[in-house]
């Protein structure tokens, strides 16, 4: 499972199945997973979903590292991969044993878009996450980069954030267009891996029913043979943690 | 270091040729002595002139925290903990050693790249994974390794700080008690070391000897590594 070819091509040896999302803030890639989340249950699988550097042991000390400015790129990389590790060993491993169906919002590509373009080395961040599984189906939302902005500015959002916009890159004095030199160059590292790893691409300009319709489509093709745990009405709070982490500070 | 090199993929955005100062790290096992004589050694080379600033395993202003809470929460898999000890690392080498030695400071290293790879090594049986990780570290100029057998080392932590959960390997369940399992976890960390030794080319130092046998050992090894020291010593602050 350390084998960093293995990522592409070996699939995982579990009975659960594993489906992410990927794409650049504004792609509608969680709008899409949710409503997929939404379907899955209505059709009586047993479903958890876990995100991107939401991990109890690491989520704190990120956001410290934003406010203080101090993360480097590769401080951000390794936080972001600790934090994977502890995700995927404690939400994602357990579900996918159990023969249950796993949605990730946002993957190991989305390090390898945004690591490599902060700057750390491309065979670096892909031999870090070598301990991976490879996904069952991997979704990228492809979107023009003026599309997600208009999205982003017209949206809740109002504002876009310091990491979010690449600030820490020094491109651009203005939010906006920073966020724009900065999306525009993932963007551009994503089109690379989407043929590295064979993602699959969606069209994430169209409308979110048609968008979502062809998910389930191809979900629902994806799923056929598969055999869906039936539930045991267990009402889920915390999750495979033996002891509780005090909140540090 | 005037041909530093990094251990595997550098930091791509950080050239490391224009480092004056020396890396020196001191490697070794949990109670065998290392923070006294670093602290011993800092004196030593303060008084001759020498700038030193030491760096020492999990104290980085960003993670230090983190880890203790982690470890005391005690739900750490293998690559979490391998990973929370190479953020702390290279958050120390950006904010810290790099800079220190690019104003020519000496650096003396409690601790280096060795003890990740040993204690991921015993937890994993795998060793290419965690070097891959840490293939943004600096090669240090010199690594004094403090060799001890378990035996004299088990007396010896009883005696002063007695034994604790991690240094004693709890996690990985080897013994019955602190007692048992220390033992079978540091011979495992230690017969690693001395690998590691080999392969690296450490300065290997008796770690049973007297304190002060020990400290005049390691000054000797020390001195030939500054002797093409370029930097001025003493001069600049302690970067921040």
């Amino acid at each position: 499972m350390t084998d960093q070819e293995g990522l592409k091509t070996v699939p995982h040896p579990y009975p659960g199945k594993l489906i992410i999302v990927e794409g650049i803030d504004g792609s509608g890639k969680s709008t899409q997973l949710l409503l997929l989340h939404k379907w899955l249950e209505s059709k009586g699988h047993k479903v958890f979903f876990t995100e991107w550097n939401s991990s109890d042991l690491v989520k704190d000390t990120t956001k410290r590292g934003k406010k203080t400015k101090s993360l480097t790129p590769t401080t951000f990389s390794l936080l972001h991969a600790t934090d994977f590790a502890s995700r995927l060993y404690h939400q994602i491993l357990p579900p996918l044993k159990a023969g249950m169906i796993v949605l990730a919002d946002r993957y190991m590509y989305t390090a390898f878009a945004r690591d490599v373009v902060r700057g750390v080395s491309r065979d670096w961040v892909r031999k870090m996450y070598s301990f991976a599984i490879r996904p069952d189906m991997a979704f990228y939302f492809k979107v023009p980069i003026e599309v997600a902005i208009s999205r982003l500015l017209g949206g809740t959002r109002g504002q876009f954030k310091y990491y979010e916009a690449g600030m820490d890159m020094n491109l651009s004095p203005d939010l906006t267009e920073s966020f724009r030199l900065f999306q525009s160059q993932i963007l551009a590292e994503y089109d690379k891996i989407v043929e590295e790893f064979s993602l699959l691409t969606m069209d994430a300009t169209q409308d979110i029913e048609t968008q979502q319709e062809h998910m389930r489509m191809l979900v629902e093709d994806a799923l056929r043979g598969y055999k869906p745990r039936r539930g045991t009405y267990g009402r889920r709070t915390l999750f495979w943690r033996r002891f509780d982490v005090p909140k540090s500070e | 270091m005037v041909d530093a090199r990094y251990f595997g993929d550098g930091l791509t955005y950080l050239n490391p040729s224009d480092l004056k100062g020396k890396l020196i790290a001191i490697e070794g096992t949990d109670g065998v002595g290392r923070s006294t004589h670093i602290e011993m050694l800092q004196e030593w080379l303060e008084v001759q002139g020498y700038g030193v600033i030491t760096t020492g395993w999990t104290r980085s202003n960003l993670m230090s925290k983190t880890i203790e809470v982690a470890k005391a929460g005690n739900i750490l898999d293998r690559w979490s903990l391998s990973l929370l000890y190479a953020t702390d690392f290279a958050d120390r080498l950006e904010h810290q050693i790099i800079p220190a030695l690019r104003s020519g400071f000496v650096v003396l290293a409690d601790r280096y790249i060795y003890t990740a790879f040993a204690r991921d090594f015993v937890r994993s049986g795998d060793r290419k994974w965690i070097r891959d990780v840490f293939g943004f570290a600096l090669i240090p100029d010199l690594v004094c390794y403090l060799r001890i057998d378990v035996e004299t080392l088990t007396l010896r932590v009883i005696e002063t700080t007695g034994m604790n959960y991690w240094e004693s390997g709890m996690d990985l369940r080897l013994g019955d008690d602190l007692y048992d399992s220390f033992k079978k976890y540091q011979s495992l960390l230690i017969k690693e070391f001395d690998k590691m030794a080999e392969e690296f080319q450490f300065d290997v130092v008796d770690a049973r000897k007297s304190p002060e046998e020990i400290q005049s050992e390691l000054r000797g090894r020390i001195l030939p590594v500054l002797q093409n020291h370029t930097g001025v010593a003493g001069a600049g602050r302690v970067p921040a």
